[in-house]
């Protein structure tokens, strides 16, 4: 059969799967395409759910990638309020789960089931005032708490974290951040991109504890809730919000056979060892640079998605090699990133022409290899032009301020 | 609603009627017009999302500034009436607004 008649499903309708939908599409595909997601809406944008979505500044209908309308002209199924809870990988059926429970033959099979958030031990889980945050329905529920004068308690000083934080200042709520490790953003950047951080939420009005480790919580006398941390202080707070990670969805892909590492383990082009079976997005653990990573990012969705598009209609075997980038924005900063700085053995700052314009350069020996620009764009799109090339700058003009990066 | 014109690169006109307050952007990709990708959903992080103004509207529609500036820098084939499409809002005075969309994104 004609690859570009095959039946394509995927299992996740997340941002992931969307692009892969219309890419195939775009590629000429002819087979049936069928999007299998266990959120009743359709793909949508999950950036904004940290931000202007959960402060009533957007509304729904904006996050949606694309409209209803555009994945009937496109003759995509969406069956969403569903979940596949099995894969018979040998029949090459699907089992499904929800009101039109069923089973469906596939062709080819993307998964693109993301991550779920890492969820506190014990029973402070299940506090109504403790929220997690990873999908529409958990802004939704939260956002009604974000009042200003009550105090936000962040677990974890990661993006989500230090997001929900800027976003709960700004609305007038005092925010506690308790950050295990010695440092914010300790999993993910330099010390140098966390002291920028440290700074501009404490200018905030951010508290923020680092080295600190949240013990137990308990209700005091009047009802309200408190932490203690290991450290032996209390905190006591109204809302708490965790944002310590997310696993991997990988749990049916293991029960299919499929190696999973905290993700579903493909090659290169993003396969899985069944020939049968890709994955992409957040779930999806592949090769990149001499080591297996997870990338956590919009642009990574959207790119490895693309890739097996492409490769499904027309297979050259060319690999997934991205240059990894993710922004965030906080307060007035925006943050962009471009590559990643896994095996970085040095740091070059480099001031742009204002006083918040800052770019950390990252390199592994001689070679550049990742830039955290803080409100430098310029730095930023340069850093990805670089990260795609062979030839890129040395530390040493880096750290010439002399030196003219748009003349590289 | 609001009618926006929208040129693709293969010179075929939409003529697409968008919801007030949304930006340029949105309107484009809810009604699939070709060439614009805007992969950061409207962020201003990543420069996909680039359409030149037509030159009798950029008065009105204004010149791009600070970071939307710096970021076209880098955009294919940037001009003096570029925007990112995502930082405009779409309002009334935009009736009939005409936006050429280049021949690639990034």
């Amino acid at each position: 059969m004609d690859t570009r008649d095959l039946h394509v499903v995927t299992v996740g309708a997340g941002q992931a799967a969307a692009a892969l939908a219309f890419r195939l599409r775009k590629n000429g595909h002819r087979g049936r395409i069928d999007l299998v997601g266990n959120e009743t809406w359709p793909p949508y944008q999950r950036p904004p759910l940290s931000k202007k979505y959960l402060v009533g500044e957007l509304e729904r209908e904006r996050l949606y990638l694309k409209p209803a309308s555009a994945y009937a002209s496109h003759d995509i199924g969406l069956l969403l309020g569903h979940e596949v809870t099995r894969i018979d990988r040998s029949a090459k059926k699907v089992g499904i789960a929800g009101p039109q429970a069923t089973e469906w033959s596939y062709d080819v099979l993307v998964l693109a089931t993301g991550g779920t958030p890492r969820k506190p031990m014990g029973e402070v889980a299940t506090w109504p005032n403790v929220f997690t945050l990873r999908g529409m329905d958990d802004a939704d529920r939260m956002r009604d708490a974000f009042v200003a004068g009550r105090r936000l308690l962040v677990i974890g000083g990661g993006y989500i974290g230090l997001e929900l934080a800027a976003v709960a200042r700004k609305r007038g709520l005092d925010v506690v951040v308790v950050e295990q490790a010695e440092r914010i953003l300790s999993r993910v950047a330099c010390v140098e991109t966390s002291d920028y951080f440290r700074a501009l939420h404490e200018k905030n009005g951010v508290e923020i504890l680092e080295g600190a480790s949240a013990g137990t919580f308990e209700r005091d006398g009047n009802g309200r809730s408190v932490v203690l941390l290991t450290d032996g202080r209390r905190i006591a707070f109204d809302i708490a919000v965790f944002g310590i990670g997310i696993v991997a969805n990988d749990e049916l892909a293991r029960m299919a056979g499929l190696a999973c590492d905290n993700g579903i383990v493909v090659d290169d082009r993003g396969r899985t060892a069944d020939p049968a079976i890709w994955a992409a997005g957040d779930c999806a653990r592949f090769p990149y640079a001499e080591h297996m990573i997870r990338l956590e990012s919009v642009p990574n969705a959207i790119a490895q998605a693309e890739h097996i598009a492409d490769e499904l209609v027309n297979p050259t075997g060319a690999p997934y090699a991205p240059v990894p980038w993710f922004w965030s924005d906080q307060y007035d900063c925006k943050l962009q990133i471009a590559g990643l700085n896994l095996g970085y053995t040095s740091v070059v700052p480099r001031a742009g022409g204002q006083p918040e314009t800052n770019a950390h350069w990252y390199f592994r020996g001689d070679e550049l290899i990742a830039c955290d620009a803080m409100n430098d764009v310029r730095s930023f799109m340069l850093a990805k032009r670089w990260l795609g090339a062979a030839v890129r700058p040395t530390p040493g003009m880096i750290a010439d301020s002399a030196w003219n990066p748009t003349a590289f | 609603m609001v009618k926006i014109i929208y040129v693709e690169p293969d010179g075929t006109e939409r003529e697409i009627d968008v919801e007030e307050g949304r930006t340029l952007m949105e309107g484009a990709v809810a009604h699939g017009v070709e060439g614009i990708v805007a992969e950061c959903g409207g962020a201003c992080s990543c420069a996909t999302c680039h359409a030149y103004i037509e030159a009798a509207w950029i008065a009105l529609v204004g010149e791009a500034e600070g970071d939307e500036a710096g970021m076209l820098e880098f955009a294919f084939e940037p001009g003096p009436h570029s925007r990112l499409t995502c930082q405009i809002e779409v309002t009334d005075i935009l009736e009939g607004l005409r936006v050429q969309i280049p021949a690639q994104q990034g």
